[in-house]
């Protein structure tokens, strides 16, 4: 099955002429990935821009119930994530494993806090009977004090729940997928000729940022 | 700096740092225009969106790399927003050239 040879110091699977045939196939699949992503959460971002612009003050009353400065300190934290991640890169690049490693598990560490940020918005609006479509709450709303304008604004948190989840849920992927390359880049599999999975991962990671900078402003301030 | 052992075109570390600043700054940005857009009410959902693609391009041209990749991988990744396009103009005639009938829907 393995059929590796070392080409240039890089090991090269069977299939492909030489190391650099092989860095761009890599790359190339990578960003034919990024379009499936761009698609599924654009997809959402279209059905919200449409909804918003039919039905504007149930949204607008959806989107009161959000707390702005949750969400921006969750885009400096993405942000802050995102530095170390391309730094993961760098310091391998220039042939400094170690610091990869630290900039690697420090963006890890990002994604938790922005996970644990998420959690405490999430169990607010639960506690306050703030659920997606039909599972919204309003009397359980009304004895927190808020009574419900719009008879459907389950649908705007059928929006809210399923961006910011299908987000959470990338945030949770990418922080498994940077501790494989992390541990991968603690022993040693990366030197400045082979770095493409961290490569990888970080696409990966820098879109999950990517998206939420459209999120914040689309959720939290425009509502 | 560094020397460097390799084919793939390295990034300076203060060009990252740079970046990084100029999407932090621009996030601060975000928000004095929210906290005063009692102003300019009509624009500020443009104002907001104008600086998310701000960052948008910092990230993906920096962050992802995208300003030294192939012209290939810059195309395949730019199909996905012709898509996305697409996809919204395509919608959005649909739902507004509908015939009311008691429901828009």
């Amino acid at each position: 099955m393995s059929t590796n040879r070392l080409v240039n110091g890089v090991q090269v699977a069977s299939h492909y002429r030489d190391e650099k045939h092989q860095y761009a196939s890599n790359k190339e699949g990578i960003w034919l990935f990024m379009v499936t992503e761009i698609l599924m959460f654009g997809g959402l971002f279209v059905g919200y821009i449409l909804f918003h612009s039919l039905y504007p003050e149930m949204f607008a009353e959806g989107a009161s119930f959000l707390d702005w400065k949750l969400g921006f300190v969750n885009t400096l934290v993405l942000i802050f994530s995102s530095l170390t991640m391309a730094l993961g890169i760098y310091f391998n690049q220039v042939g400094q494993p170690s610091k990869a490693t630290w900039a690697l598990w420090t963006t890890v560490a990002c994604g938790a806090i922005f996970m644990i940020i998420k959690y405490f918005e999430y169990t607010h609006k639960f506690h306050m009977g703030i659920f997606p479509g039909k599972f919204l709450d309003p009397v359980m709303m009304a004895e927190h004090g808020h009574t419900v304008q719009n008879a459907n604004l389950g649908l705007y948190f059928g929006f809210y729940f399923c961006m910011s989840g299908l987000h959470g849920l990338h945030v949770l992927i990418g922080m498994g997928l940077i501790s494989w390359i992390a541990i991968k880049n603690m022993k040693r599999e990366f030197n400045p000729k082979y770095f493409t999975p961290i490569e990888g991962v970080g696409i990966f990671w820098h879109i999950v940022d990517l998206i939420w900078i459209f999120l914040f402003p689309l959720l939290y301030l425009v509502g | 700096m560094a020397h460097h052992d390799s084919d793939h075109h390295v990034t300076p570390l203060n060009v990252y740092l740079k970046v990084a600043g100029g999407l932090f700054a621009l996030t601060f940005l975000t928000i004095i225009a929210h906290v005063f857009k009692a102003h300019y009410l009509g624009l500020a959902p443009y104002i907001a969106f104008l600086i998310a693609g701000a960052k948008a391009y910092l990230v993906m041209a920096w962050f992802m790399h995208l300003k030294y990749d192939t012209a290939g991988n810059r195309i395949i990744f730019a199909t996905g927003f012709v898509g996305l396009a697409l996809l919204f103009a395509i919608c959005a005639i649909d739902i507004y050239t509908r015939v009311y009938q008691g429901s828009i829907l």
